[in-house]
């Protein structure tokens, strides 16, 4: 059977920039993918924070530069380890080393039974409002236009309840982008986030949250969302905190947008390598050994499998595991 | 609720950190170190039941508690019905009944 130099698991973003860099080196990879199509979450996405990026352009350019590398679609890995891959299914195939790109899953956000998603009509998840923009744009469940909008922050994120203790990073700034795009379809609508903490950690995110408040009139409210009820009429109910204001709130709104995080991938847990508390693939340290695995020195990570990030930090650390990896071919 | 004598004692706006005592609130935090994990999300008081029919606050009164601010918190936790419902959504899992009844019996009915 043939010895592949260099197994790329996952062909997410993070799988294709590895697989590209790879190839620029001068080694053949084969990218191992379990959905019908290679380019992970991003796919799924619009436009990209923090400049509206369509991220359609973005994956074009990673597919591009990628383009005819050996790829197995539709096939999933099963677990990992220093002779290389075995597959769902029990197949075994060889490589001299492996770049574990398996990313990330979406909260799913039916776990917060109290906020009703998938009961009650008119309650998306961040996703599902990627979707939307993607096609015919934002609508309630009847067709017509949201007139009051409310997103809640940190949806199985930062909550012990769902064994989620981690902050994402990443859903602060993409329900801002999110209020910002319904403030762009719906000029006459009522936009609320609800937060418990803004966090807004890379270069141009805090100047889109300050954006979003003063040209995009988004109303930020400091408390965490209790629990939603339905409306007869097929709004939702929501009660919170003002935290600012000490008392509590009560509001009805056309839709509940909830801002889902970023959990460990569940296939991890398979993998055969080490994982962190959390269930994200454990990297050797955090500081000069973030893609290097603790388990054997063929094996190198990148991209959100070992936590959340964002599309530049994924596409770097990419980058850099595939240097490393291509370094100890080398050397071997 | 402070008693309306017809006069007002207006007390100082600043909580002073450099002279509040703070041995009822480490107690209370040695028998519940959790407590101190709180984020102050709100969701306690959002879906308190005695919030609903009172002004009861109790992301407010433990907060001012954990500051060393004692007036009124005994008679404010004695309004909590101990129903358990904000334990079912705080985010970091604080055992909020354990944390009304401390309270309470750390500081004593003189506050
Ligand atoms: C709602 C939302 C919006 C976002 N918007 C932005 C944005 O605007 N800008 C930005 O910078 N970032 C954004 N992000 C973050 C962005 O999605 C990630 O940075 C990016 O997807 C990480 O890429 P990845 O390759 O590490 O993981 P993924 O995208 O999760 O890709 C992993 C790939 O590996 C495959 N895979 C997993 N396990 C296996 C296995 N065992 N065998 C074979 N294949 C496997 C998966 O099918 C997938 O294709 C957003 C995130 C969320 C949640
Ligand atoms: S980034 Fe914001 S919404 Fe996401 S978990 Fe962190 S604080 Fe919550
Ligand atoms: S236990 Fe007390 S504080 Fe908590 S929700 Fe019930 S009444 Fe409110
Ligand atoms: S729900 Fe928990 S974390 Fe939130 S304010 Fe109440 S006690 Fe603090």
């Amino acid at each position: 059977m043939k010895n592949h130099k260099v197994i790329v698991v996952g062909g997410g973003a993070a799988g294709l920039q590895a697989a590209a860099t790879l190839k620029e080196l001068g080694v053949e990879p084969l990218i191992i993918e379990r959905e019908m199509q290679t380019g992970g979450k991003v796919r799924r996405w619009h436009r990209l924070f923090p400049d509206f990026t369509s991220a359609s352009e973005v994956l074009a350019t990673l597919e591009k530069n990628a383009e005819g590398i050996e790829t197995l679609c539709g096939v999933m890995v099963d677990s990992i380890d220093a002779t290389g891959v075995t597959l769902a299914g029990g197949r075994h195939i060889k490589a001299d080393a492996m770049v574990v790109a398996t990313g990330f899953d979406l909260f799913r956000a039916e776990l917060k039974e109290e906020y009703g998603y998938g009961i009650y009509d008119n309650v998306y998840t961040s996703a599902d409002i990627e979707d939307m923009l993607n096609g015919d744009g934002v609508r309630l469940k009847d067709g017509s236009a949201p007139g009051r909008v409310a997103f809640l922050h940190c949806v199985g994120s930062r909550d012990e309840k769902v064994g989620q203790p981690h902050c994402s990073r990443l859903c602060c700034i993409t329900a801002v982008k999110q209020a910002m795009e319904l403030r762009e379809s719906f000029p006459d609508a009522e936009i609320y986030n609800y937060y418990m903490d803004i966090r807004m950690f890379g270069a141009g995110y805090e100047e889109m949250y300050r954006s979003a408040q003063e040209d995009g009139e988004v109303r930020f409210v400091r408390g965490r969302i209790s629990e939603a009820s339905p409306t007869i009429d097929g709004r939702v109910q929501i009660k919170a905190e003002d935290t600012l204001l000490g008392r509590p709130v009560k509001m009805t709104v056309d839709m509940l947008v909830l801002a889902v995080g970023m959990t460990a991938a569940e296939s991890n847990g398979r993998l055969g390598v080490g994982l962190q508390s959390g269930g994200f693939i454990a990297p050797r340290d955090l500081f000069t050994g973030a893609v290097y695995s603790p388990d054997a020195e063929n094996i190198f990570y990148a991209g959100c499998a070992t936590a959340p990030k964002n599309i530049g930090e994924t596409l770097n650390e990419a980058t850099a595991a595939a240097v490393k990896a291509a370094e100890f071919l080398l050397e071997k | 609720m402070s008693v309306n004598f017809g006069y007002t004692i207006s007390l100082p706006r600043a909580v002073d950190l450099d002279r509040n005592d703070f041995s009822v609130a480490l107690r209370v935090l040695r028998r519940l170190p959790e407590l101190e994990s709180c984020i102050g999300c709100g969701g306690c008081t959002a879906t308190c039941t005695a919030g609903a029919f009172t002004e009861f606050n109790f992301r407010r009164v433990q907060t001012l508690v954990r500051r060393g601010e004692y007036g009124g918190a005994y008679r404010e936790m004695n309004k909590c019905m101990l129903c358990g419902k904000c334990r079912l959504v705080c985010p970091r899992g604080i055992n909020t009944r354990a944390v009304v009844m401390t309270i309470k019996r750390e500081l004593g009915t003189g506050y």
